[in-house]
This record gives structure tokens, sequence and C-alpha cells, in this order.
């Protein structure tokens, strides 16, 4: 009888016994979670994703739950859609269904800053391979670059899972720190009489069939050019034609709220699941940070530099910050640009022009990933 | 392949890829604008007092 309560009792203690015993990484990242969750709670960074993302990682790393080993609820959610890339694809659906192209297509060549501005992932790759990384993980750490959190996780999810929590983590936090990181990188590049000039305004031009044919010639020409992607582009074109439609308001709603709340819920959990203090605490999860911090700074120089470009082929008519705006972090990238145009002249309002840009990195972002897949593909390594 | 091999592929044809994919895209937006334009409502004819 005695035996047995004692037995009944060290169940109750197993748990403390293991985390102070063989549970040294998960007590470092539970410390971790708790700052996800404060920056998440208490500074407003990214909470929708910080939140879950820090509850997961807390639920991981605390002992002998079993709640990521098979059948566990942790490890349903990530088999139901991150294993299968069904999450990212979801959100995707919703962001089509938010964004407006309109900008975008009132000067469609803005849409080649959006390219300029994945230049940094591509950069990324070749650092990633020096620095001894195998070739799809470099791919997959890359796409960071891409400033964009569901194409890094679809990504990472297919060609790198062991990757996928701190790919996943460094995508979201550097697209929440892009007002930070830009400004300087802007400042520098740029001389103060390029940093004023005012851009024409911008007239209505786009006709309502324009926009709804938009999303359909984009899946269309993307899915023949880069068809690994199409998932990708597919899913966030649908989500604009519903929008542009107009005669699905409710799916459109549905998309962009309550499916969309739900799966950056379970994927912030599913995140969180994969942070697990053995796997995650390793020197390459420093190294893929220091990485994704290189990328979206080459994103930014590439896309300054392509802006000064503009400028100069144009005469001067182009403010060149606006190429900082054409990566995927949408819309703080557009605001950074207008902010910073304002602080150097206060009549210089940019944002429409930068708004067009930025939705350029929008789409830009889910190009590179799809090209970057197809070559792949041509090359034989997926 | 080796890495750099595979790195600098991956580069150009990736930036090029790119690039093309987005220069397409633009110059369909145009034609889209040319065969769709945006028409001009018609002005409320002014009320006579």
């Amino acid at each position: 009888m005695l035996e047995s309560i004692l037995n009944g009792f060290s169940g109750l203690t197993s748990g403390v016994t293991h985390l102070f015993s063989q549970g040294g990484p998960n007590l470092v990242m539970l410390g971790i979670a708790t700052i996800l969750l404060y920056l998440g709670v208490k500074k407003n960074v990214e909470p929708l994703l910080l939140v879950p993302i820090g509850f997961g990682c807390m639920l991981v790393n605390l002992p002998l739950s079993e709640m990521m080993d098979d059948g566990g609820f942790l490890r349903t959610l990530y088999d139901a859609g991150i294993a299968n890339e069904l999450f990212p694809l979801l959100i995707f659906v919703g962001i089509g269904a938010m964004i407006d192209f309109g900008p975008l297509m009132e000067n469609p060549r803005i849409l080649l800053f959006g390219a300029a501005g994945q230049v940094g992932i591509f950069l990324t790759l070749i650092l990633a391979l020096a620095l001894g990384f195998s070739q799809l993980d470099a791919v997959a750490i890359a796409v960071i670059g891409a400033c964009d959190g569901p194409t890094a996780i679809y990504v990472a999810s297919q060609y790198a899972p062991h990757l996928l929590g701190p790919i996943s983590v460094a995508a979201y936090s550097y697209m929440a720190l892009v007002p930070i990181i830009q400004p300087p990188i802007m400042r520098a590049l740029t001389t103060e009489k390029e940093r004023v000039i005012k851009m024409a305004a911008i007239k209505r031009s786009v006709s309502p069939t324009t926009k709804l044919l938009f999303p359909i010639v984009v899946t269309v020409i993307g899915g023949l050019i880069a068809p690994k992607g199409l998932p990708l582009l597919g899913t966030i074109m649908l989500g604009n034609f519903m929008r542009e439609s107009g005669v699905v308001a409710r799916l459109t709603k549905a998309s962009e709220n309550e499916i969309a709340n739900i799966v950056t819920l379970f994927l912030g959990l599913a995140i969180g699941a994969t942070m697990e203090g053995h796997a995650f605490l390793k020197p390459t999860t420093l190294a893929i940070f220091g990485l994704g911090f290189v990328a979206i700074c080459l994103d930014t120089v590439a896309g300054v530099l392509f802006g000064k470009l503009v400028c100069l082929m144009t005469g001067g008519k182009v403010n060149p910050l606006i190429g900082a705006a054409g990566i995927s972090a949408y819309p703080m990238a557009a605001r950074v640009v207008q902010v910073q145009g304002l602080r150097y002249n206060k009549k210089n309002h940019l944002l429409m022009h930068a708004a067009g840009a930025n939705t350029g990195g929008q789409i830009g972002s889910v190009v590179a990933a799809a090209v970057m897949l197809s070559v792949l593909k041509g090359m034989g390594l997926i | 392949m080796d890495n750099w091999t595979f790195g600098l592929t991956l580069m150009i044809v990736g930036v090029g890829g790119t690039f093309l994919t987005l220069w397409i895209l633009s110059l369909m937006v145009d034609l889209l604008k040319r065969i769709f334009p945006l028409q001009e409502e018609p002005a409320a004819p002014e009320k006579k007092s």
C-alpha cells in the first residue's frame, strides 16, 4: 500500500525531477518562451504570432507531457497543417483577400521594385552555403529574406523541417523589426537631394475589370513559369480574386478574418512546438538568426540601389527611398518609406508609391520563392 | 554539384527569373489597362435653377 502511494507521488514529481536533471535546454527555452510572450503582450511585437508561438514553446518544453509525441495535441496540429503545408497556404488566402493591388496596377513598372527587394534571398543563400549549411537548408534559410512568414514556413516545412522553428521565429521577428532595420540603411545609401525628391501624384487609371483579371493573369503566368510555387501564388491570388469579384463577400470576409485567425493560432502553436530545447539550442540557430538579419539588410540595400538606378534613368522623377518598400513586409515597409520621406520634406507623401512597391514586394517574394523551387526542381534537387 | 556552382546558378537564374516574371506581369497589367480602360463616370447633370 505504502509503495503504491509512493509510486503515485513519484508520478507527480517526475516532471520537476526530469526538468532539473536532464532538462537544462528546456529551462532555457522556457525563458525564451517567456521573452516571446513578453514581447508579444507588453511590446506588441507581432502579438498574433508571438503569443501562440511563445505558448507552444512553453508547452513543448515542460517535460513528459508528450504533447509532441504521436497522437499528442501539438503533434496533431503540426501534422495537420505544417507537415503538409496547409496552414501557410490558408494564411495566404487571407492575405490575398486583404491586399489592394490598386496602387501597384496604377504604375505596373513598380513591380520591378518587388524583384529588387528579393535579391537578399539569393545573396544570403551563398553566405549560408559558405557557412557550411547543406544546399536545401541554405535555400530554406535564405527565404527568410523574402520577409514573408508564410513563404518561409512553406519552404522550410518542405525542405528543411528540422530548421522550421528558428526560421519561422527569425522570419516573423525581423518582419516586426523592419522599422528599425531599414531606416539607417536607407539614409546611408541616399543623398539628401535624393531623399527630398517629390514624385508625381498617382492618377486613378485602373478599371474594376483590370483589377478582377489581375489575380488570374498572375496565377496563370506565374504558374506556367514557376509551377513549383503555384500553391503560394495560387492561394494569394484566390483570396484577391474573391475580394475583387465582390460576389463572395462572405468567403472573402471569412478568409481574412475567421480562417486567418484560426489558422494563425494553430500555426503559431505548431511552430512553437518545434522549439523543444534539445533540438532548438544549437549553434545553427544563432547562425540562422544572423543570416536572416543579413538577408533583410541585403534586400533593403538592393532595393534602395535599384531605386537609385531608376532615379537616374528617369532623370530624377523617382525617389530612391521607395526601393526599400520592395520587400514583402506589408504594410510596414511602405510606412517606413513614408516616414523617412516626410522627415526630409514635410510635404513629400510617398505612401501610395511605396504601397505599390510594397504590394509588388508581396508578389515578388512569392515569385522569388516559386522561381527558386522551380529552379531546384529543374536541377533535380527536389 | 558543388556548393559554389549551386549557389551561383540559383542566384543568376533566380534573380533573373524573378525580374523576368515580374516584368512580364507588369506588361500584362499594361495590356489589361489598355484593353479595359477606366471609364470616367458621366458627370451628374446640373440642376436648372
